[in-house]
C-alpha cells in the first residue's frame, strides 16, 4: 500500500488506512531505532530541505535526526539567517532552494496554508512540520501512534485535549487523526480560545475541566503563552493555572490505567504541576522519542517507499 | 420628436427587448440615437427586421436585452499611486467590457482623493477614459479619520460621493461630522462598515471554515456593530448614509428596520458576496481573500432575501485590482481584494436572474437607477433626451472566465473557470459604441 499523496498537509482527509500504514511504519523504523547503529540506507541520494520560519527546537531536530538515520542529504534553512529579510519572498525562496535539486521540503512557518502553497508551487514533496494554528500532522501522528503503543488500540479511547484550542495547530491534527482512528475526543479551555463552531469537528466541548475529565483515558495538555494573557483572552496565568491547569487532585477523575501527554514545551506550574509531567503515567518523552520514528515513516512513505522495511 | 430629426439619427438599436427600471418599460423596440443621446424610443412601429431607410448605422440587436448603461458605484482605480495594477483607463477598458458606462472610483488612491486638485485629476484623466468615471472623495485628511476633508470643495470639483473607503471612520463624532456637513450638499456618506478592534488581524470570515483552517478570523459582528452605529448616526443627523459591500445577515436585517424607521440609509452587495463562501478558501486561494470577507450560505440567502424585498439598493463590484506578486504568497501576506467588473453582470445573471431571485427589471435597477439616485447622476435610464448610455446584453450566451482574457491590468479573481451565462454584446456611453463583443 502507498500513502495517496505525495505531500502530508495534514491529518484532515487522510484515511485510516493510510494513518495506520504510517503507524506500522514507524513501528519499524522505532526498532531501528533501538539498535546500536541507528542508520539504514533508505533515503540515500535524496535531498531533504528543512524550511524553518518559526522558531522550533523540538521538531526540528527530530526531523533532522530522521533525515540523518535514514542517510539523506539534508540542508536547514531558518528564516532568521536567510534573505527572507532582504524582502525575498517565500515562493521566491523556495523556488531558489528547489533550483539547486532537491526532493523533499519540510515547512515549518507562522501563517496557516503556507505548505498547501508550497505544494502548488514546487515540485517537491511537502512536509507540514506546523503551519499557524492549522495543522501539525507529525505531531498529531506521534500522538495517535504513542497512544497505539501503550493501549494496542486508539477505537474506543476517550481523549481530553485541554487548553489553548483556537491557536493550537497541535489540537486541529489530534482531533481529525483521533476521530479518525474512531477514539471520542472533548476539548476543554476558556471559552475565549474555543474557536469559533469547533463542535462541528465531532468534539465535545466544556469549559469546567472537572467534568470533561471524568472518565477519559487520556489527557493532552498543551501549552500556554503568555502572549493570550496580553491579547486580552485571559485574565493571568495564575487565574488559568486555577481553572485549567493539570494537578494530581484532578487525575482522580480519570480512568485507571490514564495517560497525559504534552506536545511541549512544557511551562512548568503552568499548564501542568511538574508532578504530573513527571508522573509514571506521563508519556510526555515516549512522545518526543516516537516523534523521530514517525518523521522516518513519513520521509519514507512520501518518497515513494511501500510498506515494510528492512 | 420630428421626422427630420429622427432621420439625422446616427445610431439605431434595433429590435432588442428594452429593459428600463426607471419607467418601468420591458418591450421590444428601437432605440434612436443622435448627438449622444437618445432620440426615440420606439416599441410600436418598428424598423422591419434587416431593412433600414435610415442613413444611420443600424445595430441588429433582435434577441438582446438593451439596458440603461450600468454604473459602479464602487471601484477601485490605482491611479494616482499604483498605474501597475490599475489606471483609469484600463480601469474604463474593464467597465465597459463589463456593460458599465459609469463608474465612481474611490479614494484610496495614493495619495488619497482628499482634496479638490485630485478631484480634478481624475477628471483631467477620465477625458480619455472609455466610459464616465466620477470621483468619490475622502471624508478626512488622508483618509486619518482625524479631521474632515474640505467637502464643499470637493464636491465643487464633482465628487459624486465622501467616503473614507477602506478605511472606517472609528471615532463616532468624526463620522457624525461627517454625515452632517456632507448633509448639507444632499450627497451621502459611503461606508466601509468594520470595527476594527473585532477584525484585527482577520484574514477571513470566522466561521467553522476559519476554524478547521486555523485561520484568524473576522466576526460578522465586526461588521454589524459598526452597520448599527452608522444607522444611529444617521437617524439622529437625519443625513444620508451608504453602507457598501454588505456581507452579512445581521446587516441586512438591521438595515431592514432602519429603512422601516425611515432612516436614510441605502445599501450595496458585491456579486462575490451573494456567489461565494467562505468553503472556497479551503483552497487557500489568496484571490478570494477580500474585506469585508466571504461568508456563509445563511448570510448568502439573506443577501438575496435583502436584493428581492428591497433592503439591498445596488449591486456594486467594489473592483480591487492587485499585482500578482501581492496575492502569489501565503495567506496572511496576501492584500485584500478581488476585481469585479468583468464578471459582475454575469454573476448577476447566473447567480440572480437565472435562479428567479431577482427579475431583470429588479436586477437592473439596482446597477443602473438606483445607484444613479443615491449619487445623483445623471444616467440610469432610457429616456429621450437622456445622455444615450446603452448596454446591450445577449442573455443565453454561455462563456467561461477566464482572467487571462481581463481587460483590467490585475487578473485576481476567484472566478477563473466558473462558468457563467449572459455576456455584454455593447457598451455605449454617449451614443458612441465603446465596447463590442
Amino acid at each position: 500500500m502507498k500513502l495517496r499523496s505525495r505531500h502530508l498537509l495534514g491529518l484532515e482527509g487522510l484515511l485510516k488506512e493510510e494513518i495506520e500504514l504510517i503507524l506500522d511504519t514507524a513501528e519499524t523504523f522505532k526498532e531501528i531505532l533501538e539498535r546500536p547503529i541507528k542508520k539504514v540506507p533508505t533515503l540515500r541520494g535524496v535531498t531533504v530541505v528543512n524550511l524553518f520560519y518559526e522558531p522550533s527546537t523540538r521538531t526540528r531536530i527530530s526531523f533532522e535526526l530522521a533525515e540523518k538515520r535514514l542517510s539523506a542529504e539534508l540542508v536547514n534553512f531558518f528564516a532568521s539567517t536567510s534573505s527572507v529579510k532582504k524582502g525575498e519572498t517565500l515562493k521566491d525562496t523556495a523556488k531558489n532552494i528547489e533550483a539547486m535539486k532537491i526532493d523533499m521540503v519540510v515547512v515549518r512557518h507562522q501563517s496557516a496554508g503556507t505548505p498547501y502553497f508550497l505544494s502548488q508551487c514546487l515540485n517537491s514533496s511537502i512536509i507540514n512540520a506546523g503551519d499557524g494554528a492549522h495543522e501539525h500532522p507529525t505531531q498529531g501522528l506521534l500522538d495517535l501512534f504513542t497512544l497505539r503503543e501503550k493501549y494496542k488500540k486508539i477505537e474506543g479511547l476517550r481523549v481530553v485535549i485541554v487548553g489553548d484550542i483556537k491557536y493550537s495547530r497541535v489540537a486541529r491534527s489530534n482531533i481529525w487523526g483521533l476521530k479518525t482512528m474512531g477514539a471520542s475526543v472533548a476539548l476543554c479551555g476558556p471559552t475565549t480560545l474555543m474557536p469559533y463552531e469547533i463542535e462541528k469537528m465531532g468534539v465535545e466541548v466544556y469549559s469546567n475541566l472537572n467534568q470533561a475529565l471524568e472518565g477519559a483515558d487520556v489527557v493532552n495538555v498543551l501549552r500556554i503563552q503568555l502572549e493570550r494573557q496580553k491579547g486580552g483572552l485571559l485574565p493571568s496565568l495564575r487565574e488559568y493555572s486555577n481553572e485549567f491547569g493539570i494537578n494530581t487532585e484532578r487525575l482522580r477523575r480519570l480512568n485507571p490505567n490514564f495517560t497525559i501527554m504534552h506536545p511541549g514545551p512544557i511551562n512548568r506550574g503552568v499548564e501542568i504541576t511538574p508532578e504530573v509531567a513527571d508522573g509514571p503515567y506521563s508519556v510526555i518523552l515516549d512522545q518526543v522519542t516516537n516523534g523521530v520514528a514517525i518523521r522516518m515513516a513519513v520521509l519514507f512513505l512520501l518518497s515513494g517507499g511501500e510498506g515494510k522495511v528492512e | 420628436m420630428n421626422k427630420q430629426k429622427l432621420m439625422q439619427a446616427e445610431l439605431i438599436l434595433a429590435g432588442g427587448r428594452i429593459i428600463d427600471p426607471a419607467s418601468k418599460l420591458d418591450k421590444v423596440g428601437d432605440i434612436y440615437i443622435g448627438e449622444g443621446k437618445i432620440l426615440k424610443i420606439e416599441t410600436k412601429k418598428l424598423i422591419p427586421k434587416k431593412r433600414s431607410k435610415f442613413s444611420a448605422e443600424m445595430v441588429d440587436v433582435h434577441g438582446k436585452i438593451v439596458t440603461p448603461g450600468l454604473i459602479d458605484m464602487h471601484t477601485h482605480l490605482r491611479e494616482p499611486g499604483r498605474e501597475d495594477e490599475e489606471t483609469i483607463f484600463s480601469g474604463s477598458s474593464a467597465a465597459v467590457a463589463g456593460g458599465f458606462s459609469s463608474i465612481c472610483c474611490m479614494p484610496n488612491t495614493e495619495p488619497p482623493i482628499d482634496n479638490q486638485e485630485s478631484v480634478k485629476f481624475i477628471y483631467e484623466k477620465a477625458k480619455l477614459a472609455r466610459c464616465k468615471v466620477y470621483p468619490v472623495a475622502g471624508a478626512t485628511k488622508e483618509l486619518k479619520g482625524d479631521e474632515l476633508t474640505e467637502i464643499a470643495d470637493l464636491v465643487k470639483a464633482g465628487a459624486v460621493a465622501i467616503s473614507d473607503d477602506g478605511k472606517p471612520i472609528h471615532n463616532s463624532a468624526i463620522m457624525r461630522y461627517a454625515l452632517e456637513y456632507t448633509k448639507m450638499y444632499d450627497l451621502p456618506v459611503l461606508s466601509h462598515c468594520e470595527d476594527l478592534s473585532l477584525s484585527s488581524d482577520g484574514v477571513m470570515n470566522e466561521g467553522y471554515v476559519s476554524t478547521i483552517l486555523g485561520l484568524r478570523g473576522i466576526p460578522s459582528i465586526a461588521e454589524e456593530v459598526m452597520v448599527a452605529r452608522d444607522i444611529k448616526l444617521a437617524e439622529f443627523t437625519r443625513a444620508k448614509v451608504h453602507i457598501a459591500h454588505v456581507s452579512t445577515e445581521g446587516s441586512v436585517n438591521l438595515i431592514r428596520e432602519a429603512k422601516r424607521k425611515r432612516v436614510k440609509i441605502t445599501c450595496e452587495v458585491t456579486p462575490h458576496h451573494f456567489s461565494l463562501t467562505d468553503e472556497v478558501i479551503k483552497t487557500f486561494d489568496t484571490n478570494a481573500k477580500v474585506n469585508p470577507p466571504l461568508r456563509t450560505k445563511k448570510d448568502i440567502d439573506a443577501l438575496k432575501k435583502g436584493l428581492k424585498d428591497g433592503t439591498i439598493d445596488c449591486i456594486a463590484t467594489d473592483h480591487a485590482p492587485h499585482s500578482i506578486e501581492e496575492k502569489d504568497v501565503e495567506f496572511d501576506a496576501a492584500t485584500f481584494g478581488m476585481v469585479g467588473l468583468e464578471t459582475a453582470l454575469g454573476l448577476v445573471i447566473t447567480e440572480l436572474i437565472k435562479k428567479k431571485i431577482l427579475s431583470w427589471t429588479e436586477a437592473i435597477a439596482k446597477m443602473t437607477i438606483n445607484p444613479a439616485k443615491i449619487l445623483k447622476l445623471n444616467a440610469g435610464q432610457i429616456k429621450v433626451g437622456m445622455p444615450a448610455d446603452l448596454t446591450v446584453i445577449d442573455p443565453d450566451i454561455s462563456w467561461v472566465v477566464d482572467p487571462k482574457d481581463f481587460k483590467s491590468k490585475s487578473k485576481n479573481s476567484p472566478f477563473g473557470g466558473k462558468k457563467l451565462k449572459g455576456k455584454v454584446c455593447f457598451t455605449i456611453v454617449d451614443g458612441k459604441i465603446v465596447y463590442q463583443i
